[in-house]
């Protein structure tokens, strides 16, 4: 593929990505690109952090301590909340790569996507962030 | 006419190239394992356990003090890797401009073939308590 031809090449271009339209489809999208990118970047600090248990655990243990300190735990509640976007709106991807007729609910099963993410991911949030607050009062 | 390269749902099956079509299915396999995998570990490291008591010696001692737990975790870094590279792959082909996109895919499967050997020498090396 030249240079040009990509799909953020031009304005015109834009509009013959169905995604780009706007709606629930294109924000869906938008929503997994940013999530996946997201944890990806956390897998890569993730692998290094787990490989310091054997060269280096004094360090990976004062990580340990970044990770559960209030900062830390309003970080896992992020990364929590862009790792179970993901996986729900990935199985809505799936079962519409596999079942394509099932793409005229796509917005539908947003929806319940939405509404799974909050329904486990509030009291997740809650677990987490639950010892800042202990600690303070 | 040119081929459609988003649809409503995201990426359409890859027609044009193998690779790419491999690459397809390879993301949508792997994230089937990760959608029990990396939610279970999720679970287990943030609402089982608390990130304050996962010292490296609890790792040692308890989490991978067996041989299937390792196993077990191995391949998810396996399953990871595979989705979260091939899936950055297709995100650097979209926004990186050709001149430098091999150097880009290049240096993204390079990083990927670090984590590969980190990851797994920890998983073998760590001494059994």
């Amino acid at each position: 593929m030249s240079r040009g031809t990509g799909p953020l090449a031009s304005p015109q271009k834009l509009r013959n990505y169905p995604s780009y339209r706007g709606g629930e489809g294109m924000a869906a999208w938008a929503f997994h690109r940013i999530s996946g990118i997201g944890v990806w970047l956390f897998i890569i600090l993730h692998i290094i952090d787990i490989w310091l248990i054997g060269v280096n655990p004094e360090l990976y243990d004062y990580l340990g301590q970044i990770y559960s300190s209030p900062p830390g735990r309003v970080m896992e509640t992020l990364l929590g909340a862009a790792l179970f976007y993901h996986a729900l709106n990935g199985m809505r991807i799936v079962v519409m790569d596999f079942w394509p007729a099932l793409t005229v609910y796509h917005r539908q099963m947003w929806r319940i996507v939405w509404i799974v993410f909050f329904a486990i991911g509030l009291p997740g949030a809650y677990i987490i962030l639950k010892p800042i607050w202990e600690a303070v009062g | 006419m040119s081929v459609q390269k988003y649809s409503i749902s995201g990426r359409p099956r890859p027609t044009g190239s193998k690779v790419d079509l491999y690459v397809w299915w390879a993301v949508r396999l792997s994230s089937l394992a990760l959608f029990v995998l990396a939610l279970a570990h999720f679970t287990m490291t943030h609402f089982v356990f608390d990130p304050g008591d996962q010292s490296a010696e609890w790792v040692r001692q308890t989490r991978w003090n067996s041989v299937a737990l390792r196993a077990l975790d191995w391949g998810m870094l396996m399953a990871v890797l595979v989705h979260g590279f091939l899936g950055m792959r297709t995100v650097l082909q979209d926004y990186v401009p050709s001149r430098v996109r091999s150097l880009s895919l290049g240096a993204l499967y390079l990083l990927a073939l670090i984590l590969f050997v980190l990851g797994t020498q920890v998983v073998i090396a760590l001494p059994f308590d």
